[in-house]
């Protein structure tokens, strides 16, 4: 039975595969990875307020992810979540799938150039201030797969990237431990300041 | 335990009706001649009762390229490989579809389509399925050529 | 008077919390029914078969392992015994029993993982994952005993296994397996009869038993709609051929029948790992092969029931290190012919729970 389809699917393809194409192309360069504040870029005589330092508390114990699982990795960031390692004891218990109410990407597995536009789209509908975490082998160079016709060969050549976590598939315990950097990137952002 | 046809069995029976079908046999597959295919394998699905299409598979060999099938009858528990061939000199590869016979080679089809570059006349929604619209080549094609680091053992390296 | 709608179409996915990985689905809706859906694939196309024929294959391995990401062992028993075909190499009998319960254990651990999500997506947000979740780390550990990894083992070789089982696995398994079945009892008691269960998948779904061997499904999805056909049973590979299992078909090719027949599953897993255990020998674990392993010219086919269905490698060799063609018959990607027929006059609600019972695994499928 066919039916009167509202669109036409090789419109949206072509869209679809000219998007990829440029994207391509606009992503020969990796994004630098942000650590001004290990450059002292922060290194104010600021005082910092205890609201400021709640503010800050807060922050570092409610990074709400977006899980972007993509491959095997994101098996480990669910057990990760999961009972028996649990991140939630690091106050990432809600994981939120609409980029509007997230503020950590956790991108977990082979990102391929086709799944590389909607990533960086919804990189780019998160609210600042936003983090990136890249976890596996694949992330950060293309991995096992590198060299491939679809393969990216890195997360920073699509979005910024925060904490790197090595691994095929990383151990939960591994997450965990880049989760605990994040935290302590997220708090320092405003502790060198305090300086 | 499945058992696995003569496909000298097999190409006697298809030569008996479809003389012309039948390239060549030995005793595992069935090479058939590719306009034939579609026909031989209407009678294979509905006399010899071979109802499950369990596989396609196309291979780039220097001078032609080779589909395979793999069926499979679940009512008498037999397996059977028929061949087929296409020339590669043309600019546009085609095969006959066998959807009208198996639904499940429908996304196989695309996928050898996607990959290769062979046509099948008479698939519903032959289109790119695992690339994306624009993608130059096919890239399971041979002369495809990919810079693989550290593919091989050390000294191994023909390429 | 009438209304004058207009369909619309909805874009579900690729990134999704219940599309079990990046799967694209484009829903033509009448309002909130399904009148056309577009699957779109690729989001996770990484090229296997294509860097697969730079490597040998013996560095195939671990590629197979990160097909069906949650069911490592499998991969690894297909491609082994797929190259086992091509150039002739015989396992021991040790050997056999190690992958047999290798390959159960692990199947009892992907049909956990099954359910689960199946049950995710109907709404009891997380409570059955985090139970069946941990059995899986329990089985999940017995793996990190003997190989070191939780999740891409890479255990299996040609010709054998890696290396021996550690003296503490044997005793481990069969305290495990001597409490699974009073847990799969747990998770029956309290999902079977629950009223939202049978109210959602009675009846949703419906795949035929001649649409769904005309459609070359495989696993439980054709046998749930009343298809007897199992590998392990129709065609026996390695040693199945010594366990006494019943094949669990169902009646009515719903959804539910798809989740009584991967708890069946299980429980019969079970029963193959218990004899499996007690009839293991002693001896050698791995016939030498060489790591540069060059198999006569030729091909092969070799199939195993995996936990989602028929995995098949089919290899070519031309004489040298590598493959000449490496091909996988993804079950995923097969299974998913029959979205489209499934989804059509059912609500997007339902799109979910029929999706998440065909168990799909995004590796698979895109390769």
């Amino acid at each position: 039975m066919e039916v009167e389809r509202p669109y036409s699917a090789s419109e949206l393809d072509r869209i679809e595969g000219a998007e990829i194409q440029a994207l391509m192309a606009a992503s020969k360069e990796p994004y630098p990875d942000p650590v001004d504040w290990l450059e002292g870029e922060g290194r104010r005589n600021v005082i910092l307020t205890t609201t400021e330092s709640l503010v800050d508390w807060c922050k570092r114990y409610s990074t709400w992810p977006i899980p972007f699982g993509l491959a095997c990795c994101a098996f480990e960031m669910v057990g990760a979540f999961a009972s028996r390692f649990d991140l939630t004891r690091f106050g990432m218990d809600v994981f939120r799938f609409s980029p509007r109410q997230a503020d950590l990407m956790l991108v977990a597995g082979t990102l391929t150039w086709k799944m590389a536009v909607p990533l960086r789209r919804i990189y780019d509908q998160m609210a600042e201030p936003k983090w990136v975490v890249a976890m596996g082998t694949c992330t950060i160079s293309g991995g096992a797969f590198r060299g491939s016709y679809s393969v990216v060969p890195g997360l920073n050549l699509i979005v910024p990237v925060d904490v790197y976590i090595p691994g095929c598939p990383p151990r939960p315990e591994g997450l965990i431990h880049g989760i605990t950097l994040l935290h302590a990137k997220v708090a320092r952002d405003k502790l060198i300041k305090k300086e | 335990m499945t058992q696995l046809l003569s496909g000298r069995d097999v190409a006697r029976q298809i030569g008996e009706r479809f003389p012309d079908a039948v390239a060549a046999s030995d005793e595992n597959a069935v090479l058939l001649n590719s306009e034939a295919l579609l026909e031989a394998a209407g009678f294979l699905k509905e006399d010899l009762g071979f109802d499950y299409l369990t596989s396609i598979t196309a291979i780039d060999y220097p001078e032609y390229f080779e589909l395979v099938y793999h069926l499979t009858s679940i009512k008498r528990n037999q397996g059977l490989v028929l061949k087929t061939r296409c020339d590669k000199g043309d600019a546009h590869v085609e095969v006959p579809s066998v959807v009208s016979l198996w639904q499940g080679a429908d996304l196989q089809e695309r996928e050898i389509y996607d990959l290769f570059g062979i046509s099948f006349k008479g698939h519903p929604n032959l289109k790119r399925i695992f690339l994306w619209d624009g993608f130059q080549g096919h890239p399971l094609r041979k002369d495809f050529v990919l810079d693989v680091p550290g593919g091989g053992l050390k000294g191994s390296r023909k390429e | 008077m009438t209304l004058d709608t207009q369909p619309v179409m909805i874009n579900i996915g690729p990134q999704h919390p219940s599309t079990h990985g990046v799967f694209r689905m484009r829903a033509t809706l009448d309002g909130e029914v399904i009148v056309d859906l577009e699957p779109v694939f690729g989001y996770l196309h990484r090229g296997i078969e294509k860097l697969a024929e730079h490597k040998t294959y013996l560095q195939n391995m671990p590629f197979t392992d990160r097909l069906d990401y949650l069911a490592s062992m499998s991969n690894n028993f297909a491609y082994a015994l797929a190259v086992e075909r091509l150039a002739g190499i015989k396992v021991p009998e040790r050997a056999e029993y190690i992958r047999v319960i290798m390959a159960e254990l692990m199947r009892i651990a992907s049909h956990l993982m099954a359910v689960g999500f199946l049950l995710n997506d109907m709404g009891a947000f997380m409570t059955p994952v985090l139970y069946m979740w941990r059995e899986r780390e329990k089985i999940l550990d017995l793996f990190e005993m003997v190989c070191g990894q939780r999740l891409t083992y890479n255990y299996i070789r040609f010709g054998g296994v890696s290396h021996d089982l550690p003296d503490e696995f044997i005793p481990a398994a069969q305290r495990f397996i001597d409490e699974m079945p009073h847990f799969i009892d747990e998770y029956d008691r309290l999902l079977a009869e629950n009223e939202v269960l049978l109210a959602r998948t009675r009846g949703v779904g419906v795949l035929s038993a001649e649409q769904a061997v005309n459609a070359s499904t495989s696993g439980p999805v054709l046998r749930a709609s009343g298809v007897g056909w199992d590998l392990r049973k129709a065609n026996p590979y390695s040693i199945y051929d010594r366990f006494k299992f019943d094949i669990v078909t169902g009646t009515n090719g719903d959804v539910y029948d798809r989740y009584r027949v991967r708890i069946g599953e299980m429980q019969q897993s079970v029963r193959i790992v218990k004899q499996a255990l007690g009839q293991i020998p002693q001896g050698e674990v791995r016939t030498k092969v060489s790591p540069k392993l060059c198999p006569p010219k030729g091909e092969a086919y070799a199939a195993i029931e995996a936990p989602k269905g028929e995995l098949g490698f089919y290899l070519v060799s031309d004489g040298s290190p590598k493959p000449y063609r490496f091909k996988v018959r993804a079950p995923s990607l097969i299974n998913l012919t029959v979205l489209r027929d499934l989804v059509v006059g059912w609500k997007v609600a339902d799109l979910i729970v029929i999706f998440g019972s065909i168990d799909i695994c995004m590796g698979e499928v895109d390769r």
